[in-house]
């Protein structure tokens, strides 16, 4: 393992854990089909490299002064009025806080 | 074998003086939105003959082509703009024109090659020889307020028409002096998605995702102003969700009507082209992206969004009735018809494959790999009014 994986992958355990007190761990898997998920779907509106499309970039800039937990409660219920639809159908909600955590630390490929 | 014939003609193809005689009218390219390439396509022998690649963002790339139809622009999420030679299979020219692009369209007289963007929102003309910059028309809808730019046509007269999603109108840039657009500016209505215009280049039409309806616009007699058709089509009955916007493009005109997706309905309206009052609905699979008719407007193909993207229906435009359920593969994101119809290839982008159907038999024709294929784009779009 490379230092900036190791890194990355202790940033992501600790993150998680302090997100997400007791939690279940997402499996590989799982985090495999969010990623896809994100680039490819969310992405459509937010675009593949999430700098932005017809809704706002998604880079840990453009989200750095933003409270997690509105964003979260984006994801899952969308936002009324615009084109962010709710997710709740597809996504629960540690899985968009596992999106949130990886969208603020710069989204994995 | 396919590798061989591509490097064969790669070979011909590169020694210029010795190039074989051809025309482009079956060729094409297919968007490979992942991996920064474009694979060019032979509909005759359904076949890829080259790839090129370095082209930066493709999510939500389009292509228009040259008024010979030998050159293909590629407009990038990114802002890059790309020109193609067909024929030598290489890039002739690319530039990066803005941050954040949706597509573009070329003018009448093929002169203009003109970019929409979203940031900054407005639209930029390039010189189609040169790529070189003529003007840009910022949309700056209020003052210090610019709009993201959806829906550019070309229109008869070297305009363009297009909408603003932010500032909720219609604009129709006047081109005939490259270098000082002169635009009028038409109300539309609460968030316009994407825009049309009409086979004829009459009409242009702007969906809008606001509220329920679509903004017309006569372009034949633009004194008259814009107004409202569809109006009130969701009956106030609560919106389902929109997980991609809908498509349109002037393919929507079909047996004299208008076949149109619904926003958050399962739904594909139909509107008399003439008159413009609803004349039916067609209840379909999921949240309507591209509805596009055939060539000959027998048939109307539609596909969806997420969750509902591993479906393609098919209309019978005589009937108004569902003939055909498909399942060609893992998110089908978009279609192209044969020139003349005989055809359609889609894009499974999810199992990295093109798919062609035979739209008669609805038998399957075969299918080319392509790393997660988005757009198709044949050349038979060079010679059409509003693309
Ligand atoms: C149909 C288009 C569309 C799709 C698909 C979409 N979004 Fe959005 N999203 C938007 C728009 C538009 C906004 C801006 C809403 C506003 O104006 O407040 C937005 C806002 C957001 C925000 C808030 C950003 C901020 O700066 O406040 C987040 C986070 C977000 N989306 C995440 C996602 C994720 C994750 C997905 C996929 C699971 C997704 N979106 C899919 C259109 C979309």
């Amino acid at each position: 393992m490379s230092s900036s994986r190791f890194l990355y992958a202790l940033t992501a355990i600790l993150l998680g854990s302090l997100a997400m007190p007791g939690m279940a761990e997402l499996t590989a898997a799982r985090q495999k089909e969010l990623v896809h998920l994100v680039r490819q779907d969310c992405g459509s509106c937010h675009g593949m490299t999430l700098r932005g499309g017809l809704g706002p970039a998604l880079l840990p800039a453009t989200l750095a002064d933003k409270p997690a937990e509105g964003l979260v409660a984006t994801i899952i219920g969308g936002r009324p009025g615009t084109p962010m639809p709710p997710w709740h159908r597809f996504l629960a909600e540690d899985e968009a806080q596992w999106i949130v955590e990886r969208l603020m630390a710069g989204f994995p490929e | 074998m396919q590798l061989f014939f591509s490097g064969l003609l790669a070979v011909l193809l590169s020694a210029c003086s010795g190039m074989p005689l051809r025309g482009t009218g079956d060729l094409g390219l297919v968007v490979e939105r992942a991996s920064s390439h474009v694979t060019l396509v032979n509909t005759s022998s359904r076949e890829a003959y080259a790839r090129i690649g370095g082209l930066g963002d493709l999510s939500h790339a389009s292509v228009v082509y040259s008024r010979d139809a030998r050159y293909a622009f590629i407009f990038g999420r990114d802002g890059g703009l790309t020109k193609v030679d067909l024929l030598e299979a290489r890039i002739v020219k690319r530039i990066m024109q803005s941050g954040n692009a949706i597509g573009g369209s070329i003018s009448q007289d093929g002169r203009i090659v003109v970019a929409q963007n979203y940031t900054p929102g407005g639209i930029k003309a390039f010189d189609a020889e040169t790529l070189e910059l003529l003007s840009e028309v910022p949309a700056e809808y209020a003052p210090g307020s610019f709009s993201k730019v959806v829906g550019l046509a070309d229109v008869p007269g070297n305009k363009f028409a297009y909408a603003l999603f932010d500032g909720g109108e219609i604009w129709v840039s006047d081109f005939s002096d490259s270098k000082r657009p002169v635009t009028k500016r038409y109300p539309a209505g609460l968030q316009p998605y994407d825009g049309l215009v009409t086979p004829d280049g009459r009409y242009y039409l702007a969906g809008l995702f606001g509220e329920d309806g679509i903004a017309l616009l006569d372009l034949w007699q633009p004194e008259q102003g814009s107004r409202k058709i569809l109006e009130k089509y969701g009956r106030g009955e609560e919106k389902l969700p929109v997980f991609k916007m809908p498509h349109l493009r002037g393919w929507s005109v079909a047996a004299g009507r208008a076949w149109l997706p619904a926003i958050g309905r399962h739904e594909v309206l139909i509107a008399d082209a003439a008159s413009w009052k609803e004349t039916g609905r067609v209840a379909v699979k999921g949240q309507p992206v591209f509805v596009m008719a055939s060539p000959d407007g027998r048939q109307v193909w539609v596909n969806f969004a997420f969750p509902d993207n591993g479906w393609v229906q098919v209309i019978d435009t005589l009937t108004g009735k569902i003939v055909q359920t498909l399942q060609p593969g893992k998110a089908v994101l978009h279609m192209e018809f044969t020139p003349r119809g005989e055809a359609v290839w889609l894009s499974a982008r999810d199992d990295n494959r093109v798919v062609i159907y035979d739209t008669k038999t609805f038998r399957n024709l075969g299918s080319l790999a392509a790393d997660a294929p988005s757009g198709i784009f044949f050349t038979s779009r060079a010679a059409r009014i509003g693309f």
